[in-house]
């Protein structure tokens, strides 16, 4: 995710990388990793990155980072699907949670 | 063509969700779409979150989740029944470089029934069928990642970034470390190529090209076998 301070809202971390910030910690699935308790309000993205494996990357001519997804495993933390939302290409909201009582073959292509 | 297939599976229960993943948005994905005439939710992903958050490095890549919202395959190369350009009689005035690309993507080599086959007894027999895989395995058949796949993510996102916000120039050095770091990451290295060149060959920005990096690795290896 692409950030413009080293500080992190826990529902934008969330949507962007799976991981649910509770009182346990950073929780993907059943698996949960513990945070200082400080960070469970505001979320230090330095120590994220260190607690769960993110790779941080900074472009210091336009003032940006990045934070990749964790590692140190496989891409798949647990089983249990993310819970994405895209637009469609009229811009309107789909989330893959409305599908839920429906098996889903989830497709990805590109034009390119 | 998956529209045929979503025509065949919606009554037995099983939707398809397509997603573009492309930097440029619906502008770039948008007119694909159109000519699809989809049913089935098409979706645009500009960000290449799929990539992240579930290991997708090449397309199409397919990922069946079953009712409860649980995984049942990670992604794996995925195709409709049917490979349509490995159908085609190839003109014989086709531009050379685009002729020695087709060329080159009939060898590649998938198994479009096999796999079709086995989404439709997933389709019919749910929870029951051989294809669908417990968590633990889908787990272990994701993509390993290492700590160098983590910061390609991140590289990556950076030169997306740029890109859409009015620097290409500046994002191609992200764009190159993303390459350098995770070199299997097809999706990674022909979103940049495209960019500058849509056939993506060679280019003064970027060491590899379409054509070149599939015949170092091989054809037959470009794609993954699909373990079934």
């Amino acid at each position: 995710m692409i950030l413009r301070q080293l500080q992190v809202d826990p529902a934008e971390f969330e949507r962007r990388t799976g991981w649910a910030i509770k009182p346990e910690g950073a929780c993907k699935g059943p698996v949960c990793v513990p945070l200082p308790e400080s960070e469970i309000d505001r979320l230090d993205v330095e120590v994220l990155a260190q607690r769960l494996g993110m790779a941080l990357v900074h472009d210091e001519s336009h003032g940006i980072w990045a934070l990749g997804p964790e590692s140190g495993g496989h891409a798949l933390t647990s089983a249990e699907a993310p819970d994405i939302t895209l637009p469609d290409r009229n811009g309107n909201q789909f989330s893959l949670r409305s599908l839920r009582g429906t098996k889903v073959f989830l497709l990805a292509w590109a034009s390119w | 063509m998956w529209q045929e297939v979503r025509s065949e599976l919606r009554p037995r229960g099983l939707e398809i969700v397509t997603v573009a993943l492309d930097t440029g948005g619906a502008e770039a994905a948008g007119p694909w779409i159109d000519l699809a005439k989809p049913e089935h939710p098409a979706l645009v992903d500009e960000a290449h979150l799929l990539d992240e958050l579930l290991g997708v490095v090449n397309v199409p890549s397919g990922v069946w989740i079953d009712e409860e919202g649980v995984i049942v395959r990670p992604p794996e190369p995925a195709f409709p029944g049917r490979v349509v350009l490995a159908e085609l009689d190839l003109p014989d005035d086709l531009p050379p470089r685009l002729a020695e690309m087709l060329a080159e993507s009939q060898k590649i080599q998938v198994e479009p029934e096999r796999y079709l086959n086995a989404l439709r007894d997933w389709a019919a027999r749910g929870a029951e069928s051989k294809f669908a895989l417990p968590p633990d395995e889908v787990i272990e058949r994701s993509r390993p990642r290492p700590p160098d796949e983590s910061r390609a993510a991140a590289s990556f996102e950076i030169a997306q970034h740029l890109h859409r916000n009015g620097h290409p120039a500046d994002a191609v050095r992200w764009f190159r470390e993303a390459h350098r770091l995770q070199p299997d990451n097809w999706t990674y290295k022909r979103q940049a190529w495209s960019f500058v060149d849509v056939l993506q060959g060679p280019t003064d920005e970027y060491e590899g090209d379409w054509l070149s990096d599939v015949r170092a690795i091989g054809a037959k290896n470009y794609y993954p076998r699909v373990e079934l």
